[in-house]
């Protein structure tokens, strides 16, 4: 909502100057998104009135006028539009003005005639983007008065964001009610009389779906001057108001839009059959609306129709067919109520939005339909004259909004604003704000005028009473809070601790957004579809990842352009898959490395990252799960990881996440270069409400024997390791694994790994005999079961 | 050699001592000591030769030998402290570094800026009291909407462009489901967060379709505004670490009345006026309210008994105004260059 700040001060005038009153509005809840001046800077123009245009002797185009300025003799001003003509009252730029733009007005000689000024069309002074002529002046503009103090140039223009429950607010009397409010000063409404009529002629009206519209008012106005003109006030008062002026009958619905917040609309009655139906549509029916579009009604929309044919979109937009033009003599001037509620929606679903459907989906006072037909009917018998019939008036009053009473409590009111206000302080803000209040024990029964939709509950009373009394004068309390603590499992997975021990391990986190391209999506998992957004911003962001992969790699390739070398990220997060029993959206936490695994550095070769690099840091991070050695890695292959370098992690029998080389072929087609790694753990399986438990320290030495055996290299380590483990049984404290060796004389696919078995019990120093015998034992599992032997 | 005993041993010892200061290593004194003090060395030797000499010579002589053995041994100790010395500063002087020289080895990573400050914010609220809750992303217009007072075809709704997958699902638009859940599933008092992704169908300049906000709810029986007004000063000053200008705008969000927004003086010009804060001086961070009484309806609270305060936090926009980013889009860019920016903690 844009208006003229002079205008609102018509109504109502504090003392407070344009800022002040903008800063003001907004600390009411009306928030001012701009204060502008109402025309650009400019000095020295006056309104002259043309004695005479004669044709210039030496141009075809141009004409050399004498102009009055009310001062002692007139003077010669050469003027080049085409409009210019002999009577006409101008805005004249004399001698010294300065325009719009810094540019001065200097005397000039235009094809050997000297001009003593320059007469001014409305773009050259500002007022609007283009213009084409001279701006005319009305006859009664008082010739040699300055014409920026006439037309009251020196206004600002107030815009108000209104957020969507101040429908009452879009209009002048609206912001006045809540600016008198504010400053506790006088209103002063514009007096609107009835027009008595000039004839007695009625049109028809049958509300057929009152409980959309139960109330519908019209007038016929027959006989307007084709020819008259909206006097330049108010179209700069609806310039001022970001609306556009079209004609007259146009104007002043939108003039009495502006000023009292009621929209309404114009017929060409001659163009109108029999009646006025305000119905709902019948299927399949069209309307040529006045933007030149043409709709298909649904019949939940509600129409205005006459006998034949719908020809209003009601309280949105007109139809083109029954559409005020410049021909129309006879006129039919439209007020009705329409039902927030049965309009919501409706300009939207229609690709549509107007000044009247914003109005109305936020709610016009049902009582203002009346007081805004004769308001209107008031300016156009002014402007274009004409005859006047009475009023109709139809109203369904079972169907209008009905205004209950609300009781206010001056305790709840002082318990939800934390603050006690004297009854009479709140008394006075609710009935300045137009409230009726009857007082009842401890409080009131408030009935809010009727334009305001938003008072529905004591709250909002409240609501309103710290707004005009102001929220900064509530106080700001720090109530201490109650002294507890919360249950806070420690075996509980910490996805904080968890995302610091990456960092700590050098990845950098990203957030990559959770929609990702289907196709890439495809690659990686071809037998998941991932949930689709039925509006996506772009094909690229339109399916809900099913996991962080998509993202990592798209950041990888992202940053890799960039040049940089070394990518090691992760990332956190939701992952959308879609299952048996409906989506899972469960947190994952995964990670992409390519690259060299250190930063480049002196003294250490660079090495580029490989698959036990990044299983170290996974081993990390389950590790953060009390139990690591519960954590097993299985050799499954994934399609988009190298079927070579392809783990599959399993706690308790489950499996929770992923590890593995992208395979080399998806990273050509991503354009990556080198070796990435990946991996993905489900966050929730790593909760394994393990805590630690304490066993006692050993006062006796451990004993250290190396082992070096070859096996056949399809033997898995982790199937040696648990052998080793199940033959020496309780007297192994570790087991390392200190060298793998393949080549030499191991012998072609052979393999030799090296372990330092540590042996230790908490009751004795082991003997040698011990010792070996548990060695022994080892050793014989190890060839029965993999045919293992002593490396020589 | 009895009548010489004591010329002997003169002799004997000069060439020791000698010997000790001509020793130019530990190894050479060693051979030294051994030479002269060990088992079989000269001086030890004239000790064992003692039973050759006549009862009465013994003690003389014995004392003579021990002095001098006594006079050896202690120039030895003396020369082995030197050498040691010596050895010790040539491994020193041979072991210097230049310590200027860059540590080796990996460095660590870092968090993106939007975790580093939710983390701040989720531990300053929790200095308060406030539990973590968290909610799904794909939500329901149920819980998204229509709990939260914003039926169908609210003028509130159209300002949400949001993102659907039907008619009744979508990306939450903001974490307030989060509200309406952890308020259907527990009994008040309340006191959570909700920090989150939230999604919104537009993509330019100054918005990216994803984006994260932090929700706080509070309920109890005795809740205010001046509480509200009171948890979010503190928050907002401990969070910039300085005493700022606050103000409570009115505003409307259909779940709270009433219902504010948060304006803090510009961070950047002061509240004098600049580019970040459009010359207004104010800088708008968050919206909240009081619990609008059709919401506690919604998840069975009893309105009458019950009071509270929520609140919404954008904190893109607080990373930005606490680290001086000028454009939304590059939270999600993910440019390392950026990114590394804001390692550190």
């Amino acid at each position: 909502m844009r208006f003229s700040e002079s205008w609102l001060r018509e109504w109502v005038n504090p003392c407070i100057d344009t800022q002040t009153l903008a800063d003001q509005l907004s600390m009411a809840g009306l928030e001012v998104d701009a204060l502008a001046p109402a025309a650009a800077a400019f000095t020295g123009v006056v309104v002259g009135l043309v004695l005479e245009a004669a044709p210039h002797p030496n141009a075809g185009k141009l004409h050399v006028c004498t102009v009055d300025l009310g001062q002692a003799a007139p003077l010669t001003i050469v003027c080049g539009a085409a409009n210019i003509a002999a009577g006409m009252r101008v805005p004249v730029a004399t001698i010294g003005a300065v325009m719009p733009g810094d540019f001065k007005v200097k005397l000039a000689k235009l094809r050997g005639v000297e001009s003593f000024g320059m007469i001014c069309s409305a773009s050259e002074l500002g007022l609007v983007e283009t213009s084409s002529g001279i701006l005319p002046l009305p006859v009664d503009a008082p010739v040699g008065a300055d014409f920026r103090a006439w037309l009251g140039l020196d206004d600002a223009c107030i815009e108000v964001d209104l957020t969507p429950d101040r429908g009452d607010c879009l209009s002048i009397a609206g912001l006045a009610w809540e600016v008198a409010a504010i400053n506790d000063c006088p209103l002063t409404p514009v007096v609107v009389e009835p027009v008595a009529p000039a004839s007695d002629d009625r049109f028809p009206v049958s509300l057929e779906a009152p409980e959309h519209c139960p109330r519908y008012a019209c007038r016929i106005i027959r006989g307007i001057d084709r020819a008259a003109l909206t006097p330049l006030w108010m179209r700069e008062r609806l310039r001022r108001g970001g609306i556009r002026a079209i004609s007259p009958v146009v104007d002043v619905t939108n003039y009495v839009l502006l000023e009292l917040g009621q929209p309404m609309h114009g017929f060409d009655l001659s163009r109108l059959d029999g009646q006025i139906r305000v119905r709902l549509a019948v299927p399949r029916e069209r309307l040529h609306l006045l933007n030149g579009e043409t709709i298909e009604l649904r019949p939940d929309t509600l129409v205005i129709a006459d006998a034949v044919r719908p020809v209003a979109l009601a309280g949105i937009m007109g139809g083109a067919g029954s559409a005020v033009e410049s021909e129309t003599r006879d006129i039919l001037l439209e007020s009705a109520f329409f039902v927030p509620a049965g309009i919501s929606g409706k300009a939207r679903s229609y690709g549509l939005h107007t000044d009247s459907s914003h109005r109305f989906e936020r709610g016009v006072d049902p009582g203002l339909q009346v007081r805004a037909l004769e308001r209107a009917t008031r300016l156009l018998v002014v402007i274009v004259g004409g005859e006047p019939g009475p009023v109709v008036d139809i109203t369904a009053a079972d169907h209008l909004p009905r205004r209950s009473p609300l009781t206010l409590r001056t305790a709840r009111c002082a318990q939800i604003l934390g603050l006690e206000l004297p009854p009479e302080t709140i008394a006075g803000i609710l009935k300045r704000l137009g409230m009726d209040l009857v007082p009842v024990t401890g409080g009131w029964q408030v009935t809010p005028p009727s334009g305001r939709f938003d008072l529905v509950h004591e709250v909002d009373l409240i609501a309103d009473v710290g707004r005009i009394h102001g929220y900064d004068r509530i106080p700001v309390s720090h109530a201490s809070s109650a002294a507890a603590t919360r249950a806070r499992p420690e075996a509980a997975f910490d996805l904080d601790r968890a995302r610091l021990a990456l960092v700590d391990r050098g990845f950098q986190e990203v957030i990559t957004y959770s929609f990702v391209s289907p196709e890439l999506q495809a690659r990686i998992e071809p037998e998941v579809k991932g949930l689709a957004l039925a509006n996506p911003i772009s094909a690229e962001l339109s399916v809900m990842r099913p996991s962080l992969w998509p993202g990592l790699l798209h950041t990888a390739r992202y940053n890799q352009v960039r040049q940089q070398e070394r990518v090691r990220i992760f990332e956190t997060g939701l992952r959308f898959r879609p299952g048996p029993e409906g989506l899972s959206q469960e947190t994952a936490i995964g990670g992409l490395v390519i690259g060299p695994l250190d930063p480049e550095q002196w003294g250490t070769p660079a090495r580029p990252v490989d698959f036990f690099a990044l299983k170290a840091d996974v081993e990390a991070l389950l590790a953060l799960s009390g139990d690591l050695p519960g954590f097993s890695f299985v050799s499954a292959e994934h399609p988009a990881l190298h079927p070579g370098q392809s783990a599959r992690i399993d706690y308790a029998g489950r499996p929770v996440g992923r590890l593995g080389m992208l395979h080399p072929a998806l990273a050509a087609d991503l354009d990556l270069t080198g070796d990435a790694f990946l991996f993905e753990l489900e966050p929730a399986a790593l909760t394994t409400g393990v805590l630690p438990r304490f066993t006692p320290i050993s006062r006796y030495p451990a004993i250290r024997r190396d082992l070096a055996i070859v096996v056949d290299e399809s033997v898995a380590y982790a199937d040696i390791a648990g052998c080793i483990r199940a033959g020496a049984g309780d007297l192994l404290r570790e087991l390392v694994l200190f060298d793998v060796y393949a080549g030499g004389n191991i012998g072609v696919g052979r393999i030799s790994l090296a372990f330092g078995l540590i042996l230790q019990v908490s009751s004795q120093t082991l003997t040698d005999e011990v010792v070996d015998e548990a060695v022994g034992r080892v050793l014989a599992r190890l060839e029965s079961d993999f045919g293992a032997r002593l490396r020589d | 050699m009895p009548e010489e005993s004591g010329l002997g041993i003169d002799l004997l010892r000069e060439a020791a001592l000698a010997s000790i200061a001509a020793a130019p290593d530990l190894a050479v004194l060693n051979q030294v000591r051994v030479r002269y003090l060990g088992k079989v060395g000269d001086l030890t030797l004239l000790l064992k030769q003692l039973g050759g000499l006549p009862k009465e010579k013994r003690p003389a002589a014995g004392q003579l030998i021990n002095v001098a053995k006594d006079v050896v041994a202690q120039a030895i100790e003396a020369r082995k402290s030197v050498l040691e010395q010596a050895a010790l500063a040539a491994r020193l002087a041979a072991g210097r570094l230049d310590v200027t020289l860059p540590g080796r080895g990996s460095r660590a990573g870092g968090l993106h800026p939007v975790t580093r400050t939710l983390r701040r914010i989720e531990r300053l609220f929790a200095d308060a009291g406030f539990a973590v809750a968290e909610g799904p992303e794909v939500e329901t217009a149920y819980h998204n909407f229509e709990a939260l007072n914003i039926p169908e075809h609210h003028p509130a709704r159209a300002m949400h462009d949001t993102f659907y997958f039907d008619a009744d699902l979508l990306l939450r638009t903001q974490t307030s489901p989060v509200q309406i859940r952890v308020m259907t599933e527990q009994a008040p008092p309340l006191k959570i967060i909700a920090p989150g992704r939230v999604y919104r169908c537009d993509s330019d300049l100054t918005h990216t379709p994803m984006f994260h906000q932090v929700e706080g709810l509070l309920v109890d029986e005795q809740v205010s505004f001046a509480d509200l007004k009171g948890v979010l000063y503190d928050f907002l000053t401990n969070f910039f670490e300085r005493d700022l200008k606050l103000r409570f705008r009115p505003s409307y969000f259909p779940f709270t009345e009433p219902s504010a927004e948060v304006d803090i003086a510009c961070v950047m010009c002061g509240g004098a006026g600049c580019r970040v804060c459009k010359q207004t001086g104010w800088l708008e961070v968050l919206g909240c309210g009081m619990v609008y009484p059709e919401v506690f309806r919604n998840v069975r609270i009893d309105p009458d008994l019950y009071l509270g305060y929520a609140f919404g936090i954008g904190v893109e926009r607080l990373a930005m105004l606490r680290y001086g980013i000028d454009d939304i889009r590059l939270y999600f860019e993910n440019d390392l260059r950026f990114l590394r920016q804001f390692a550190g903690i």
